[in-house]
């Protein structure tokens, strides 16, 4: 009984699951026009809810955001201007993908001076270190660490 | 530079990364903050009708005149009934105040303009939220200052008190031609 009832409850979960993947059927004139419309409401990201992609927001405005993104796509929009038109409205801050001009173009470069710098401080140290000769002992140093080696053994 | 300062570097970093983020914690940037895209640009087109009239078009070129703002409101929204009064008090002192009814119902939005009155000099019906998605609206209550060559000013989300508007939004309305 108790396994039954396990499975049931495993059931009801996954049911639910396939509920929240499943949130609206829309007719596409193609499937290529379909994967396009999955992939950019995966891409974009709701305006209201902080985090979540427009695919996986209930908000009202990620629902008109996909109904438009539907209507764009069937106008024969390419996915660049899906995007655009979003950005237009309403601003970068709706896609993950950060665009590039002069005030994002140091996530880029940003690891990699951060990188040469490393490497350049690490050349740096290791020439340092390595072009200081070692101090040549003096006669006196010599006898006694002769004497010191001698009383050990 | 000396050897030993090299090796400090790391934490010199680190203190600064600590202290840009506890910057951004103590100050309470808000990370749902986004700015207007729509901030310099011209109103754009649109063709609604009345709420009062469903005969009546009313496009952008309806607007112009005065510079105005445009308030976007619902019967389904708490905070636009927690503004109405102040809207109200504005245009009572000579504000030029546009209403978009947002994704709303037609009866509704007439039986709330009887009962709590009308502040708006224009009401336009936007049930489907169109021209509220050309300018990038993400709710209501939303604000926008609109000057009298039809660019947007300003854009202000929330309700609007009479603190807000003395401190900084009167400023705003004071600038525009």
């Amino acid at each position: 009984m108790r396994w039954s009832n396990r499975l049931l409850v495993a059931g009801l979960l996954m049911m639910s699951l396939f509920a929240v993947a499943e949130q609206e059927t829309l007719i596409f004139d193609n499937d290529t026009l379909r994967e396009r419309y999955l992939d950019l409401t995966q891409q974009l990201r709701c305006p209201k809810c902080e985090n979540q992609n427009i695919a996986g927001s209930n908000s009202p405005i990620a629902d008109d955001m996909r109904n438009k993104t539907y209507e764009l796509l069937h106008l024969g929009y390419s996915d660049e201007q899906v995007v655009s038109y979003m950005i237009d409205r309403y601003t970068e801050f709706v896609i993950y993908q950060p665009r590039l001009d002069w005030g994002t173009v140091w996530l880029w470069l940003g690891p990699v001076l951060a990188l040469l710098l490393g490497a350049g401080t690490v050349t740096w140290l290791a020439r340092r270190s390595g072009s200081e000769p070692p101090d040549e002992l003096s006669a006196d140093e010599r006898t006694r660490l002769q004497t010191l080696l001698e009383k050990d053994s | 530079m000396s050897k030993r300062l090299v090796f400090f570097l790391p934490f010199i970093a680190i203190a600064v990364m600590m202290s840009l983020f506890g910057f951004a914690l103590l100050t309470g940037v808000n990370p749902q903050e986004m700015d207007s895209a729509l901030e310099g640009r011209e109103m754009p087109a649109f063709r609604l009708t009345d709420v009062n009239d469903s005969q009546r078009t009313l496009t952008e070129e309806n607007l112009d005149g005065d510079p105005y703002l445009m308030n976007f409101w619902a019967t389904w929204c708490p905070s636009c009934k927690f503004e109405h009064p102040y809207l109200n008090s504005l245009a009572s002192e000579g504000v030029r105040i546009i209403g978009v009814n947002y994704k709303d119902d037609r009866d509704l939005a007439v039986t709330w303009l009887r009962d709590y009155a009308n502040p708006y000099d224009i009401d336009v019906f936007d049930p489907n939220g169109d021209l509220g998605f050309e300018l990038g609206v993400t709710g209501a209550p939303e604000t926008f200052f609109v000057d009298s060559s039809g660019i947007i000013r300003h854009r202000f989300q929330g309700p609007i008190d009479s603190a807000l508007w003395e401190n900084k939004l009167k400023a705003v309305y004071d600038a525009m031609e």
